[in-house]
């Protein structure tokens, strides 16, 4: 037998391309009966359980922020009556679908990879396979898909909670008018906003799970892998998601116009 | 009847590390068959291989005319069903209870009722004596009790090829005795191909028709039992003996001066605790429960083994002679003792040479 010579990067190109295939495994499988229903309904449950207090608690500021740097910026060269506008735009584009996902990574992501793992470890995804059951239809699959529709749930919780947040500071504390803030609204923002955020929401959820369940189903070996695992999946996420973040901008901004454009 | 393992020329390795290589052998179909070998010689990785979760590099692993080391991943999951696999720790689903265990492979595969699941699973659970844990987490119970919950999980779906690994590990030898005395009562009840792998000699002495070794890197022997229970190999009699004197070291092989080291300190006095006795030797082999059916195994096994007798080494063939009765023997035209009669021409000398027919191309056996 002859290994193939190392060069740099080869293990990094097979993992990429491992977690490709597990990407494509898993979508083909979603589409393959029997679909496990029950196992979905329980990991969406259980992914908002631990996703949606935190999501709140971090979109609240997140909005505030935004409206708060705006609201001194607009001022600044005299645009108030469009602080809603960009707030808006700048909430359900852009902050919303990276808050949704750096809690689907951080909480959700780390529960999956962590209960895979450790599945793994026990010899339980062997068995599985062993009684002619996959592992990828059976766990794999019904996680990836929680985390898809909590993720767009999620992001249209944030983009409400986000907004509210962002009119509440800018009306109390920088003495912004209630009525330019909601009347300017749709003067920047258009409905494509909102489905590029949902769809970006979507995908971002769809990376979490899988790298979640990639390195769960990977760990190098013992207890202290799966710990490591479950690290090396929220950072892999949390890189993944910010760059398929700015080529979907980047798509988004080119094909859709701007409006009024 | 439980269908026929072939394994020919498998290779398995991990990076440079080699596990095993050329391992050649067939199980027979509706036989027990125990791989022996120390630890650390790639046993679980010849079973996980077994059933396709391992992939060898060379080889091929033939089940009712599939490979299974190059079919396709959905050919693999049809042929899974026909196995039933016991792993070490029961790998049992942390997250269900017992009975949904055992119930498992039931409710994904099969379309029975609720009340059909819930009679074959009480019915496999009282085999394996846990009637009354159903509703218990595998967290919550001995690691004997979860070694039986996966048998019973792997008994549900009436598998026609039964792998175990290391059915005795963390066992008691009186639990080991009985799991021993289940396996066979199983093998004379469905008539399942049973394939286990283990270090323990008792174990390895009393239950299996067919005994095989893996020692380093490769298969020492595979062969009707008492070819490798009389056999004259050092490796065989220092593990079947469990001594220090041998080929067999802490790590994986012994180099001449810790040998020589050893002898030297056997020849001073030194005990080194291990029996004088020598427990090589043809013992009588489990037998069914007395009230169910003899195993068929027994009597095929048996014109199986007449038919190549002539083949096996003389030790082999004198215990062989020497178990049958006295009806048998003259059914088969040789008389007890007699084993040179019936041995080829010139018996082969000790030890064997590596390329004698018998010791490791089990393949027509």
């Amino acid at each position: 037998m002859s290994a193939p010579v190392p060069f740099p990067g080869a293990g990094a190109l097979r993992e990429t391309g491992r977690l490709f295939a597990l990407g494509i495994d898993v979508t083909r499988s979603a589409v393959k009966r029997p679909f496990q229903l029950r196992e979905f309904i329980q990991q969406s449950w259980f992914i908002v359980s631990v996703t949606v207090l935190p999501t709140a608690l971090v979109s609240i500021p997140f909005g505030a922020v935004i409206a708060l740097q705006l609201g001194s910026l607009t001022r600044q060269i005299g645009a108030q009556s469009f602080t809603g506008a960009a707030s808006v735009l700048a909430i359900i584009q852009q902050a919303s679908p990276i808050v949704t996902a750096l809690l689907i990574a951080g909480a959700g992501g780390s529960a999956i990879c962590a209960d895979i793992g450790s599945r793994k470890i026990r010899e339980e995804i062997d068995a599985m396979e062993v009684l002619g059951v996959s592992p990828i239809q059976r766990l794999v699959v019904p996680r990836v898909l929680a985390a898809m529709l909590v993720s767009v749930l999620l992001n249209g919780m944030v983009s409400v909670v986000g907004v509210m947040g962002g009119y509440f500071f800018n009306v109390v504390l920088q003495d912004g008018t209630p009525g330019a803030y909601l009347a300017s609204f749709s003067a920047l923002a258009q409905l494509p906003d909102l489905w590029i955020s949902e769809f970006k929401a979507l995908v971002f959820g769809f990376i979490a799970g899988i790298v979640a369940a990639y390195r769960g189903l990977n760990p190098a070996g013992g207890p202290k892998g799966v710990g490591d695992a479950v690290n090396q999946a929220v950072v892999i996420t949390f890189l993944l998601l910010f760059f398929v973040n700015f080529v979907l901008t980047t798509i988004y901004l080119t094909v859709v116009p701007a409006k009024g454009s | 009847m439980g269908v026929e393992v072939v394994v020919e020329g498998l290779t398995k390795s991990f990076g440079k590390q080699t596990i095993w290589r050329d391992v050649t052998l067939s199980i027979p179909p509706g036989e027990v068959s125990v791989m022996l070998g120390p630890s650390g010689t790639g046993k679980s990785v010849f079973l996980k291989s077994l059933v396709g979760l391992l992939k060898p590099e060379q080889g091929k692993i033939i089940i009712n005319g599939t490979d299974l080391v190059r079919c396709p991943e959905s050919k693999l999951y049809e042929i899974r069903k026909m196995f039933g696999v016991l792993f070490q720790d029961g790998a049992l689903f942390g997250s269900m209870n017992l009975f949904d265990n055992v119930a498992f492979p039931l409710r994904e595969h099969t379309r029975k009722t609720e009340a059909e699941v819930r009679r074959i699973v009480l019915e496999k659970m009282e085999m394996v004596g846990l009637v009354g844990a159903e509703k218990k987490l595998p967290g919550e119970i001995s690691g004997g009790m979860r070694k039986r919950a996966g048998l019973a999980r792997a008994l549900v779906l009436d598998p026609e090829i039964i792998l175990c690994d290391e059915p005795d590990s963390g066992l008691d030898p009186v639990r080991t005795a009985y799991l021993s005395q289940l396996l066979i009562d199983l093998n004379a009840q469905i008539d399942a191909t049973i394939l286990i792998v283990t270090h323990n000699i008792t174990v390895a002495r009393t239950v299996p028709d067919n005994l095989g070794m893996l020692f380093r890197r490769e298969l020492v022997m595979f062969g009707p039992r008492e070819v490798l229970l009389t056999s004259d190999e050092p490796v065989v009699e220092q593990f079947l003996n469990g001594r220090r004197i041998g080929p067999i070291g802490m790590s994986e092989e012994k180099d001449q001066a810790t040998m020589a080291a050893e002898l030297a300190h056997r020849d001073a006095g030194h005990s080194d605790g291990s029996p004088d006795e020598d427990v090589r030797g043809v013992v009588p082999q489990i037998e069914p429960t007395p009230g169910l059916p003899a195993r068929d195994a027994v009597r095929r096994r048996k014109d199986r083994v007449m038919s190549i007798i002539h083949t096996l080494p003389t030790e082999a063939q004198q215990g062989i002679i020497a178990s049958l009765t006295p009806a048998e023997q003259s059914k088969y035209g040789v008389l007890a003792g007699a084993g040179q009669r019936v041995a080829a021409p010139t018996p082969t000398p000790y030890p064997r040479t590596r390329d004698t027919e018998w010791q490791r191309r089990a393949g027509d056996l």
